[in-house]
Formats: C-alpha cells, sequence, structure tokens
C-alpha cells in the first residue's frame, strides 16, 4: 500500500505527470473572475469564498481521469488486481495520492488567491480549513467516478457528468462554511455537515469504488 | 498443492469460448497453451489469474499463488528500471531485485527510465517482475512476444530455475522454449460449441 | 406462484401486454378527468387567481420524478441482488420518463413562479433540488448509454444509482440548509389541516392517480421495447455463432 502510494506521488511530480496543472487552473480561473465581475472590490470580498471553492472543485475534477485510466492503458491495473492487495485498499491509496498531489496544494494555494479577490481577513481560516476538510471528499467521490469510466474510450466528459452532480452537497456546505467564516458568522452546522459528508464517503464510497472496478476489469 | 483445473469454462465478453478444460499442473512441472488466435489462450489465463470469474466449473491452487504476465507489461515510463522492479517487490512482500535483475540482464539498464527501453527490453522488465512476485505459480500470456533470441533463452533459462525450484508455469506461447518439463495442451478441443452469450441467455 | 415469475422477460411481455391497455385507457381517463375538472371547474384562488390551476400538472408530475428514481433505486437493488435482467431493462427504461417528468415539474413552477414571485426562476430549494435530480437522472442515462456490454451497463448503472440516492438524499438537505425559499409547504400531506382545500384537493387525486398509471404504462411499454431489443440482438447474435 505504501508502495503503491509512494510511487503514485513519484509518477505525479515527475515530468508528464500533471502535478501543477491542477494549481495553475486553479490560478487561472481566479484570475478570470474579475475579469468576468469588474474589478470592484465589495463584490470580489463578496463572492471570494464561493468563486474559490468552485475554482479548487473544477482544478480537481480536470485530473480525475488520471486517477485511474493511466495504470489501465499500461496494464498494471490488472497486475495490482493479482497482486495482494485488497481493491479497496487500492482506490482508497489511488484516492489519497490524489489528494496529497491535487487537493493539499489547492487547499495551500487558497489564501494566497484569497488576496487577489480581496477575500476579508477573518475568512482566510475557515477558507483554508472549509478545504482542507471537503477536499479529501472530492478525491474519494471523483474516483468512485473514475473507477465507472475506466474502460470507456473518451470517459472524460462523461466522468464529469457524473461527479457533478456528486460534489454539489460538498460544494454546498465547503462553501457555506467559507462564507459565513468571511461574513463572521457562527460556522458550526455546516462545518459539520462537511466533516461528516468527507468522514462517510471517505469510510463507505471505497466499496462502491472497488466493487465497480472490479466489474470493469471483468 | 498444485493447479487443478476441472470442467472449468470461461466466457470473453459474457460469450462462452472454452468449456470442458480439465488439467493438473505440479510444482516443477510447465504446461504450453496451444491454439489458433481468438481461440480463448487469454481469456483462459484471465480467469486463472482470477481477473475474471469462471463461467462454471472449479479452479483451485490458484488465487494468491498466481503471479500473471500479460500483453501489457504495467511499466511506467517515467520510472527507472529499478523503481519500476522496486516497486513490484514491495507490493508482493520486498524482495531482493537484484537476482531478477541479473536473470534478465537489465544490470546495465537499471537507471534508464523505462519510456526509454527497446520493445524486447521492457518485455524482459515485464518478465522479470515475475521473480520477485514470489509466487510459485506462473501464468504468462505471450510471454516471448518482442524478444530476441538470445532473450527467448535468458526467459527459457528463468523458467527452468523457477521449476527447478519447486514452481510451476502456465503459458500461451506458439515458441518452442526447450523446456523438458513442458507439456502441450491444445485448447481447440475444448471449443465452446457456439451458444448465447450470458447476458442474452434470458432472452432467448 | 411468486412474484419473481414476472423476472421471466417471456412471462414480463405477456403479462403486462395484457394489463397495458387497461392502464393506458385508466391513465387517459384520470389524466382527462383530473385536468379538465380541475382546469374548468374548480375556482379561482382568491390570491392566486387561475394562475393556481398549474398545480394539476405540477405536482403530480414533481411526484412523479421523484417517484421515478425510487422505482429506478428499488429496480437496480433487486438487479443487484437477484440478477432479474427486466428489472435491470425496467430501471434503464424508467430513466427518460423520470427526465421528462422532472423536466415538466421545472418548467411548470418556472411558468408558475412567473406571476407569483416575479420571476421564473429562483434558486429556490425545492427548485434547486429537482435541478440537481435532473442532473442525476442524465449522468445515469449517459453511462447506460457509454457500456456496451449489458450486464456491465446493468451493474455499473445500479451503483451509481444507489450512491447517486444516498448524495440526492444529502443534496436535499443541503439545499434547504443553504436556502430557506419562496415554495410554499407540501400540496399534499397525510396531515389533513395543511392540505389544500377540497377543491383543489380531488381533481388534484385524479390528475395524480393519472400521472401514476401514465408512468407505469410508459415504463411498462419501454421495458417491453427494452426486452424486445435485447431478445432481437440476442437472437442475431446467435445467427452469427451458427
Amino acid at each position: 500500500m505504501i508502495a503503491l502510494l509512494t510511487r503514485d506521488l513519484q509518477l505525479a511530480v515527475r515530468a508528464g505527470g500533471g502535478f501543477g496543472l491542477g494549481l495553475a487552473f486553479f490560478l487561472i480561473v481566479t484570475v478570470l473572475v474579475p475579469f468576468g465581475v469588474g474589478p470592484e472590490t465589495g463584490l470580489l470580498a463578496r463572492i471570494a469564498p464561493g468563486m474559490l471553492w468552485i475554482g479548487a472543485l473544477l482544478a480537481c475534477l480536470l485530473s480525475l481521469d488520471r486517477i485511474l485510466a493511466l495504470d489501465w492503458e499500461d496494464g498494471s491495473l490488472d497486475l495490482l488486481a493479482t497482486a495482494p492487495l485488497p481493491m479497496e485498499g487500492i482506490v482508497s491509496v489511488k484516492a489519497l495520492a490524489h489528494w496529497i498531489t491535487t487537493g493539499l496544494p489547492l487547499v495551500l494555494l487558497a489564501p494566497v488567491l484569497g488576496v487577489l479577490l480581496s477575500l476579508p481577513m477573518q475568512g482566510y481560516l475557515w477558507l483554508v480549513v472549509s478545504l482542507a476538510l471537503g477536499t479529501p471528499a472530492l478525491s474519494v467521490i471523483g474516483t468512485f467516478g473514475a473507477a465507472l469510466t475506466v474502460g470507456l474510450k473518451r470517459g472524460g466528459l462523461l466522468l464529469s457528468l457524473l461527479v457533478l452532480p456528486l460534489y454539489v452537497p460538498t460544494l454546498i456546505f465547503g462553501a457555506e462554511v467559507a462564507r459565513r467564516g468571511a461574513g463572521g458568522l457562527a460556522v458550526e452546522t455546516p462545518l459539520l455537515m462537511l466533516a461528516g459528508i468527507s468522514f462517510g464517503a471517505i469510510a463507505l464510497l471505497p466499496f462502491a469504488s472497488a466493487a465497480v472496478l472490479r466489474i470493469n476489469l471483468r | 498443492m498444485d493447479l487443478r483445473v476441472t470442467d472449468l469454462a470461461v466466457a470473453r465478453g459474457g460469450v462462452p469460448v472454452l468449456e470442458g478444460l480439465n488439467f493438473a499442473l505440479q510444482g516443477g512441472r510447465a504446461l504450453v497453451l496451444r491454439g489458433p488466435n481468438g481461440s480463448g489462450k487469454t481469456t483462459l489465463l484471465r480467469t486463472v489469474a482470477g481477473l475474471q470469474p469462471p463461467l462454471s466449473g472449479s479452479l483451485t491452487g490458484a488465487g494468491e499463488r498466481i503471479a500473471y504476465a500479460a500483453h501489457a507489461d504495467g511499466l511506467k515510463a517515467m520510472q527507472t528500471v529499478r523503481e519500476n522492479l522496486g516497486f513490484w517487490a514491495r507490493v508482493f512482500g520486498g524482495r531482493d531485485i537484484a537476482p531478477a535483475l541479473a536473470a534478465f540482464d537489465l544490470g546495465a539498464l537499471q537507471e534508464r527510465p523505462a519510456g526509454t527501453l527497446s520493445a524486447g527490453q521492457k518485455r524482459r522488465l515485464g518478465l522479470a517482475r515475475l521473480m520477485v512476485t514470489g509466487r510459485p505459480v506462473w501464468v504468462l500470456d505471450e510471454p516471448t512476444v518482442s524478444l530476441d533470441a538470445a532473450s527467448v533463452a535468458l526467459f527459457a533459462d528463468a523458467v527452468r530455475a523457477h521449476l527447478a525450484a519447486g514452481g510451476a508455469a502456465l503459458m500461451a506461447t506458439h515458441i518452442d522454449l526447450g523446456l523438458d518439463e513442458a507439456e502441450i495442451f491444445d485448447v481447440t478441443n475444448c471449443r465452446a460449441r457456439p451458444r448465447a452469450a450470458l447476458q442474452d441467455e434470458a432472452f432467448l | 406462484m411468486s412474484l419473481w415469475e414476472y423476472a421471466n422477460p417471456v412471462k414480463f411481455i405477456r403479462t403486462t401486454d395484457r394489463v397495458l391497455p387497461w392502464i393506458s385507457w385508466m391513465a387517459v381517463i384520470c389524466l382527462a378527468v383530473g385536468l379538465i375538472w380541475g382546469f374548468f371547474f374548480t375556482p379561482d384562488d382568491f390570491r392566486q387567481g387561475s394562475t393556481v390551476k398549474i398545480i394539476y400538472l405540477h405536482v403530480p408530475s414533481a411526484l412523479m420524478a421523484i417517484n421515478a428514481w425510487l422505482m429506478m433505486l428499488v429496480a437496480s437493488l433487486i438487479w443487484i441482488v437477484r440478477r432479474h435482467h427486466v428489472s435491470a431493462l425496467a430501471a434503464r427504461a424508467a430513466a427518460p420518463v423520470g427526465v421528462v417528468m422532472t423536466l415538466i415539474a421545472l418548467a411548470t413552477g418556472a411558468i408558475w413562479g412567473q406571476p407569483m414571485w416575479g420571476t421564473w426562476w429562483v434558486w429556490d430549494p425545492r427548485l434547486t433540488s429537482f435541478l440537481i435530480l435532473f442532473l442525476f437522472y442524465l449522468g445515469y442515462i449517459a453511462l447506460w448509454e457509454a457500456i456496451e456490454n449489458d450486464d456491465t451497463a446493468a451493474d455499473l448503472t445500479s451503483i451509481l444509482c444507489l450512491v447517486g440516492s444516498v448524495f440526492a438524499l444529502l443534496s436535499r438537505y443541503a439545499v434547504n440548509f443553504w436556502n430557506q425559499g419562496l415554495h410554499q409547504g407540501a400540496s399534499l400531506s397525510l396531515d389533513k389541516e395543511e392540505n389544500v382545500a377540497d377543491v383543489f384537493y380531488f381533481p388534484l387525486l385524479v390528475s395524480i392517480a393519472g400521472f401514476v398509471l401514465l408512468f407505469v404504462a410508459l415504463v411498462f411499454l419501454r421495458t417491453q421495447t427494452e426486452i424486445r431489443a435485447r431478445r432481437a440482438r440476442a437472437l442475431m447474435a446467435r445467427e452469427r455463432a451458427a
């Protein structure tokens, strides 16, 4: 399992691994927002938490099809399936590797981009907390989507169509935490809901992903 | 424990391709599958490797004892030869990769990224993976594709050493490896009679 | 005699062939009675005027949009547990009907909302939930279309339906939390106190019955079509093999 994790991380950061693409995309989306809605500071500050969440979510979506498709193409998924690792473990490690290479950098980059969108001072803490809690759910749900579409040619668009509705609750509660945090309101309820969704997804979805992957390898 | 296949039937995409398969493979023996393209050798090997369920019949002594090598070698182009092999060694319980590198003459290529290897060198790396798994039953699908004569000899030596150590090998190949221990099993006799695919049966 | 006998495609077609005309005619009658009664023989609401009459389309279609998904969920579970092909095909057949119901609910909601709230669309929790449900339907149908092997497609869509149901439910609560909304409370409930007045209530019940029957008829018909298409393909495959 640890071997698989270190391999995936290594592959992601080497040339052609696509590491940093998500970050660059996140940066570009954030830069485009003021061009779209105008440079007025008050407006930007108001929409900053939501825009940062949407940017992070889209950046996450961008790299989902790499989670399993590469291993599928070069045959290592077949070989992994015959290795002494449970399929549930494989998909969990894949999701974890995706989070470390995509989700975690997004969490760290978000406050910097918050400056660009004039996020109010008290909003930074909750923005980071909400993303740190929410992005693991995005990775795990995304892995489920990737497992569903792994055998398909041109599965990328279908993957987005399948995964985006599943992202709705995470986005709503995550952005709500960030928004309330920025507005100086109480964040407990959405924070607990977000944590619940995240932990629930991490605990249960790998079983669904593993089942789906087994069917697709058949 | 032997690998034993009793009255096995296998299907590709739900369509039965082979049925009535019976064979046993003891330690120290090799079984070479023969049959024309598309006769179901790959499907049989995938079933034995546990990647797909058998249509019917029983399969014992497989599962965690199988090391499977398919057409695709599962190599990562951006990793070096040593990293590729080291990864599989760690997944299968942390064996030393030096003997495998030596057996397939990969020592000089250790630090080369797998993406820059020739097709034959990649294949050798893919086969070297079998040795680091430490598993007794090798299941090989066309292992000699893109290997030159010298590499085929290396591979035959590796298989011989594996058999001598009590291992077994089940392979689909058209090349004569010169293995004394090998029996030939022709799957042509086991072709499934044409019948409906699994998913169609209920609708006829 | 057990319910599972109808899981046999031939038996299913034979039985539904017999009941389909009855269900279809009853659907037509209920819809005609409910809608005509509702549109022409009920008084205008004292606040909403005659716009309230869209309720006879809006409420039944919204109910069926949700019930179609529930039916797909049950059918998917049956496929996973018992692997009856008819069940998987019924789930597949219900999805497009559910999409249309969702669209009718959304469209009539917008048309109703325009004079009431002064806008075609508000991000009201109920409307938003239906929009999300619509996306779930689209994903489900797209996955069915994308996979070639029928059994694999049935397996994967069933699991998607299960997981999707959980997330759809979560979305419902999330959306409620996110915006309290303008939408009025449920038009119908078992608790009679909250219901709309009797004059509107009975024609509404009739038109709901009409929608239910219409849904059942359409699902039967579409399932028959799916079964026949599968049978045709199976026969052609046999021809080729022979």
